[in-house]
């Protein structure tokens, strides 16, 4: 703990904001006692396992379910038929779209749900699984969306009226004419394409949902893996027809999310329909490869960015064009108004007087997800792309990048920042982090280093940077909705006589440690210990309603209202100490955990006003002490940084090693230093993964090629890198404490800088090169050391 | 067919098919949930327990294999109500962050450190290598791992523990104000 000019304002036992607390939820997952959602056992519960398509594209011809029936201890066989006589074959997306629960008609990619078996036993279900006999009259499988959009291509949304090509949807946003006019008079040019391949969060819990709906009272419990359980229990509610009331989502411990368990699932629905019919619990877990190659994959964008220069090395003009591979359902998670996510945000943390933006979305056969992988909703993608040009512009400029980003960074005073594609940033400080960075990393020094040539192995060092600005906490009610329904979050606290408190939230943790730091926001607010806070999520019948946890939004929304709500108590707390004290409400002064009259000792700690409201209110007044708040942001929040990364590659064989990676973040105001920390080295290894190894690709038949994790490679401790890490403050204005958000900064912000000092070795090595796709693999790089084309 | 198995320093029994997992075995025929499933190739280390003495990964060995062999899972790592170091650790170094991998991470740590209690840095990143983490970048799994060895006398506090919290602080009364 600090005990510098500025330490916390509370004691350690109290553990307000800035202390490094150890995490309450570690208590039982040290001991083996979480309870995820396999853990759930109910009586009588049966098991579900789904019958997927092994093709990419195909009609069914039909489906014999004979021996699978006749296997003992196979209950029931839910087909799309019989979805479909229940209204529930299709469902709606996120997005707008629909998407089968089960295939009725055709398959649209390998790995879709066309039957499912309800078994006593889960190997039994299995077992009758692969005895499920599907035929296929097999048509052509569209595997990328340039495929997709050739005339003449097969159209894989026949059923949906009106569709008459491939094509998802269209959108665009900035101010065209100004951005042609800007390009017309550059000095200079920069264009890069790229690919940011499909990857998928692979959260090491899968997905899965356990449905119990009692036939005699009708009332569905259903426990799901859920970083979203009001929202699920709304669109459960509209999509099954169950009165809502009536529907109780349990979203139990969850074993990581990353923005794999926003969407609902068909065996979500599967489940629960079954249960219905059959009138038990019905538990559905899906395996590894069933997680990869069927729920909420995310990127696979194909982008072209231009970047106009004037000579003197200031970006005049930004545009981007984007084709986006959608699969075979749109189903984005995304905010309504936005058809591209947040893409747009993509002229990231320079001054650029024009933008534009383009984005088609195409219709393949390959899964549906579009999910925002541990960021806000294509973020990741817009500062991936705005960060490799910036790169690309410098070293064409002859401009060291750090100089280059310094002299088109926004400034400080020009905050709040009107972006050219409608964004206000609300705050930040580049150059400081810049600063910041350059100092930690030993910048300098790694430059001589590199201009002093190979090293004594031969080696080619290499220095990638990356400036990111991120905007998260959506969002205000103005322009954000999923669903139609609006992004506010909740936080209800009640305060017991003995002076321990219960918060329930409506956001919902996968890891992030929300027991700890929500309790750690009230303690800071009301002075109670943050150990005598419990902090409840995950259950729509006991928590005030909420939109959930994704998009780096729990610390600004969910955070704010538990800010807000503590301070509406500590307004009733003031009138019940003037009570006590018998003094004027004006006359008391605040410390953490107690009121006292100005200028005496005289005073009431909060346990014990806590006491009061149930037995010593004053008359007249309510007893209790408890509220609710629903925070409706004014804005959202723009965390930024600079990471800087240092590679070197060797030449004999294309492969790299990070020698150093420094991550400066700005987050605002650290709630809990250590677990801001914790968030920045796992969101950096998910960058580097995405930079080095970790992507699902197809054959052209559609084949997934990643369905596990001997495919799909995911980074040990072996591989990944240590981190160096730094930080600058500068808080949020309109954040009630100052925070920004966190849990995905260092997920958006680091691509680009591992990939940049791929290919700064290569440069200053006298190789050409202006791109290689993620991940840098070894043999593409070995590719541009010997000027050899290679296959991806 | 009846399977008995020392676990945890008690003899239980349960029936299991000859196809049975290990893991299954444990989770459904014992009800000790804390060993987890994270995939079906042996690749991600969350169902790892210690059989006669050595980590294994209890997908990959059939429950009849452990028949009349000892045992022991993370809910037998707190003995007489005093948590295992490897456990104290993982928690005072933010070693864990779902904690969906943790009790496999930790079964490997409490071997890597029962072999040899000073390990290497290089040598306890290998020696995990075979656990996927999704949450937390490993840094301070291999802090956790070594203090734990070294009976906790270490002064390795987890990764950016005091970073930024007085200008947090600052920060924070400027807006306030």
């Amino acid at each position: 703990m600090t005990t510098t000019a500025h330490p916390p304002i509370t004691t350690p036992e109290v553990g307000g904001l800035g202390h490094s607390v150890r995490r309450t939820e570690d208590d039982r997952f040290i001991q083996g006692a979480g309870n995820y959602l396999d853990d759930v056992v109910l009586p009588g519960m049966l098991h579900m396992a789904i019958v997927r398509s092994p093709i990419a594209h195909g009609r069914i011809v039909s489906i014999d379910t004979e021996a699978a029936s006749a296997l003992e201890g196979v209950v029931a066989i839910v087909t799309g038929e019989l979805m479909d006589q229940h209204n529930l074959a299709w469902m709606p997306t996120l997005s707008g779209d629909t998407q089968a629960v089960l295939a009725t008609d055709k398959v649209r990619y390998q790995g879709q749900e066309v039957a499912a078996v309800i078994a006593t036993d889960p190997y039994v279900a299995h077992d009758a699984a692969a005895l499920v006999y599907v035929e296929y009259d097999e048509l052509p499988a569209i595997t990328n969306p340039q495929q997709a959009l050739k005339e003449g291509a097969v159209l894989i949304r026949d059923e949906k009226e009106g569709q008459i090509d491939n094509v998802a949807y269209t959108w665009e946003t900035g101010d065209k004419e100004g951005t042609d006019r800007a390009f017309a008079g550059a000095d200079m040019v920069v264009s890069l394409e790229t690919h940011y391949p499909r990857s998928h969060p692979a959260p090491l819990e899968t997905c899965g949902a356990v449905a119990d709906i009692n036939p005699a009272t009708g009332q569905a419990t259903i426990y799901l893996t859920s970083q979203a359980p009001h929202a699920h229990r709304t669109l459960f509610a509209i999509v099954t027809g169950l009165p809502e009331e009536k529907i109780r989502i349990i979203s139990p411990d969850i074993g990581g999310g990353f923005g794999n368990k926003v969407p609902i699932y068909p065996g979500y629905v599967v489940a629960t329909a079954a249960s219905l019919l059959i009138g038990k619990p019905v538990k559905w877990i899906e395996t590894r490869s069933e997680n990869l190659i069927s729920t909420g994959f995310a990127r696979d964008y194909h982008m072209k960015g231009e970047m106009a220069l004037s000579s003197d090395g200031r970006i005049t003009a930004m545009r981007a064009s984007i084709l986006s591979d959608q699969g075979a359902f749109y189903a984005d998670a995304q905010p309504t108004k936005f058809r591209a996510g947040l893409f747009h945000i993509c002229t990231g943390s320079y001054d650029i007087p024009y933008a534009h933006v383009s984005a088609k979305g195409a219709f393949t056969n390959k899964a549906p997800g579009g999910v925002a992988y541990r960021c806000s909703f294509r973020v990741t993608e817009a500062s991936y792309l705005v960060e490799r040009l910036a790169e690309d512009a410098a070293w064409k400029l002859g401009m060291d990048p750090t100089e280059f980003r310094r002299k088109n960074f926004i400034g400080k005073d020009q905050f709040p920042y009107h972006s050219p594609t409608g964004f206000v940033y609300d705050s930040g400080d580049y150059h400081a982090a810049m600063d910041e960075a350059v100092s930690l990393s030993s910048y300098s020094d790694w430059r001589s280093k590199q201009a002093a040539g190979p090293t004594a192995d031969g080696k080619l060092i290499g220095v990638g940077l990356a400036s990111f600005t991120e905007v998260v906490g959506a969002g205000h009610s103005k322009e954000y909705d999923i669903a139609g329904l609006k992004m506010f979050d909740s936080a209800e606290l009640r305060i017991h006589p003995t002076g321990k408190a219960i918060l329930k939230l409506g956001v919902k943790s996968q890891g992030q440690g929300h027991e700890t730091t929500f309790a750690q926001i009230v303690a800071e607010e009301l002075g109670i210990p943050f150990s005598d806070i419990k902090v409840v999520e995950g259950d729509t019948d006991n928590t005030p309603y909420g939109l959930g946890t994704y998009a780096s939004r729990s610390t600004p929304v969910g955070g704010a209202a538990t800010a807000m709500v503590s301070r509406r108590i500590r307004e009733k707390a003031r009138k019940l100490a003037a009570h006590l004290l018998e003094a004027a409400e004006d006359d008391l002064e605040w410390e953490p955990g107690k009121f006292t009259v100005k200028g005496t000792d005289q005073g009431v700690t909060i346990q014990e006003i806590a006491f009061a409201a149930y037995t010593n209110p004053a008359d007249g007044m309510e007893a209790g002490l408890e509220g609710v708040y629903y925070y409706d942001p004014p804005n959202m929040t723009f965390p930024f940084g600079t990471y800087v990364v240092v590679v070197e590659v060797d030449p004999a064989d294309g492969t790299w090693k990070v020698l150093n990676m420094t991550a400066v973040d700005d987050c605002g105001v650290r709630i809990n230093p250590m677990i801001v920390a914790g968030q920045i080295t796992g969101g950096l290894t998910e960058g580097f993964a995405k930079a080095n190894m970790q992507w699902i690709t197809f054959d052209d038949n559609g084949n997934c090629i990643g369905s596990n994790f001997l495919d799909y490679l995911v980074p040990t401790a072996y591989e990944t890198p240590k981190f160096t890490l730094g930080a600058t403050v500068t808080p949020s204005p309109h954040h009630p404490l100052g925070a920004k958000g966190v849990g995905e900064s260092a997920t958006v912000g680091s691509p680009a800088a591992f990939v940049n000092a791929v290919l700064d070795a290569l440069r200053h090595g006298g190789h050409d090169v202006d791109n290689i796709d993620m991940p840098v693999l070894p043999h593409r790089v070995w590719g541009v050391l010997n000027g050899i084309e290679v296959t991806p | 067919m009846k399977v008995t198995v020392t676990i945890n320093g008690a003899s239980r029994s349960a029936d299991a098919e000859p196809r049975t997992l290990l893991v299954d075995f444990i989770r459904s025929g014992l009800g000790l949930t804390g060993t987890h499933i994270g995939c079906d190739t042996t690749s991600c280390g969350a169902c790892t327990v210690i059989l006669d003495g050595r980590p294994v990964k209890s997908c990959t060995v059939l429950a009849v294999q452990a028949d009349g062999r000892e045992l022991r899972t993370v809910e037998g790592l707190k003995q007489n109500g005093v948590l295992h170091p490897i456990q104290a650790a993982f928690k005072e170094h933010h070693g864990l962050q779902c904690g969906f991998c943790t009790p496999g991470m930790m079964l490997v740590g409490a071997s890597i450190i029962e072999a040899n209690p000073h390990p290497t840095e290089d040598e306890v990143r290998w020696g995990i290598s075979g656990n996927i983490c999704r949450c937390t970048g490993y840094m301070n799994i291999v802090k956790a791992i070594i203090a734990a060895g070294e009976g906790m006398a270490t002064d390795d506090e987890p990764v950016g523990e005091d970073l930024a919290a007085e200008e947090s602080q600052e920060a924070l009364e400027e807006i306030t104000a």
